[in-house]
């Protein structure tokens, strides 16, 4: 066993200074999204910090990321919007539950950091992470992958238009590209 | 379909004593027995948002509007299995502890929809001590009338999320039909709730 420190970019967690992960808190708010509801990743750190430290929104931690998708079905019900952070894994989790998005046409987006991709070294993850895209879109979710740090922002505003103007659910893929791969 | 002795309260009678003015509400349904209950209670008002899938999600699904809806009491009616299916959600509900949510447990301690198979409350599982171990402050367990109005204005006057374990025996609800689609029923909701024909 090394005995060198694990940085935080081999946790998975943005690059220190990255600017994109403020930059989609920023989209967010932008968008009135007022519920994150979250179990917890290191992809989503900065994202699950910022909501933690905003007076103004609602920080909910998950049992499971089902619950997430109840939560923003509830909150849609009563006027509010909300997001839902998870990795990867998690998708697994949602499917029966994406039955309102497909079923009751509920609005829904979603923030996927991606494990078993590009460069994932946990052979656990390659299953759930591959089958990502075919499951949620299967259940009506269309997928959105973001690649590179300048355009993260970006996709996540085109994603929350897609949502909140055009009533879709919406995930979009933070790729192991933009965030780092897990060397273990 | 023989149950214990503290499966006792009649779903029919207790229900409707419990919830009383049901447009006092924003209502959340779990499936099957509860969501039957609640939209015969109120006779399909758009108030009352009834699952018939997504089994697990009810309690999520009133913590969301309770978040987004402050100004009003939200309460989720559900049943048993419905709440074991994602019992986790007391635990997330629990650490939010918006003060304008209730739950309410009707435990046949049966799946009734599916036959009258026995659900884990008949065999030894307390819900509300899973509530209060999840960390839920405000709870109780009825299974007999005198204990109905304690329980209702616990519902109604709570400061913070509440849970009540109403102990039933294993009737079936009350027949009614109830429009199924979820996306009508979404739009009757936001409908009413958000144009201001309602609240």
């Amino acid at each position: 066993m090394s005995d060198r420190t694990i940085t935080g970019v081999e946790r998975g967690e943005p690059r220190a200074g990255a600017a994109w992960p403020e930059e989609i808190y920023r989209v967010l708010r932008e968008f009135e999204v007022t519920q994150f509801a979250y179990v917890p990743d290191a992809g989503h750190k900065v994202l699950i910090d910022l909501s933690l430290a905003d007076p103004a929104v609602h920080s909910v931690p998950l049992t499971t990321e089902e619950e997430g998708v109840g939560l923003l079905a509830g909150a849609h019900l009563g006027g509010g919007r909300g997001v839902l952070l998870m990795q990867s894994s998690g998708v697994g989790n949602c499917i029966n539950f994406l039955s309102l998005a497909k079923g009751g046409q509920f609005p829904f987006l979603m923030l996927v950091s991606m494990r078993g991709d590009f460069g994932e070294g946990n052979p656990w993850q390659i299953p759930m992470g591959q089958a990502v895209s075919p499951v949620l879109e299967a259940m009506g979710v269309i997928c959105i992958r973001a690649e590179e740090s300048h355009a993260a922002a970006a996709t996540v505003r085109a994603a929350a238009t897609m949502v909140f103007q055009s009533g879709q659910a919406v995930a979009v893929l933070l790729t192991q590209r933009l965030i780092g791969a897990k060397p273990f | 379909m023989d149950a214990p002795p503290d499966f006792a309260l009649d779903r029919n009678d207790a229900v409707p004593r419990l919830v009383g003015r049901h447009e006092d509400f924003l209502v959340v349904a779990g499936l099957a027995g509860a969501a039957r209950d609640l939209t015969w209670l109120s006779d399909d008002a758009p108030h009352v948002f009834a699952l018939a899938g997504a089994m697990g999600a009810a309690t999520a699904m009133g913590l969301g509007l309770a978040l987004a809806r402050p100004d009003r009491r939200v309460l989720v009616v559900t049943g048993d299995g419905e709440l074991l299916m994602n019992v986790g959600t007391l635990a997330t509900a629990a650490v939010v502890n918006p003060p304008n949510l209730a739950i309410v447990c009707v435990d046949n301690g049966h799946y009734g929809e599916t036959g009258f198979q026995k659900s884990h409350t008949s065999l030894g599982v307390d819900l509300e001590q899973m509530a209060i171990g999840a960390g839920i402050r405000t709870t109780r367990s009825i299974n007999r009338t005198d204990q109905i109005p304690e329980a209702s204005r616990l519902i109604r006057e709570g400061n913070g999320t509440s849970f009540v374990l109403m102990r039933v025996q294993p009737n079936e609800s009350a027949p009614h039909k109830r429009d199924l689609d979820p996306t009508t029923e979404k739009l009757r909701f936001r409908s009413a709730l958000i144009d201001g024909q309602e609240g």
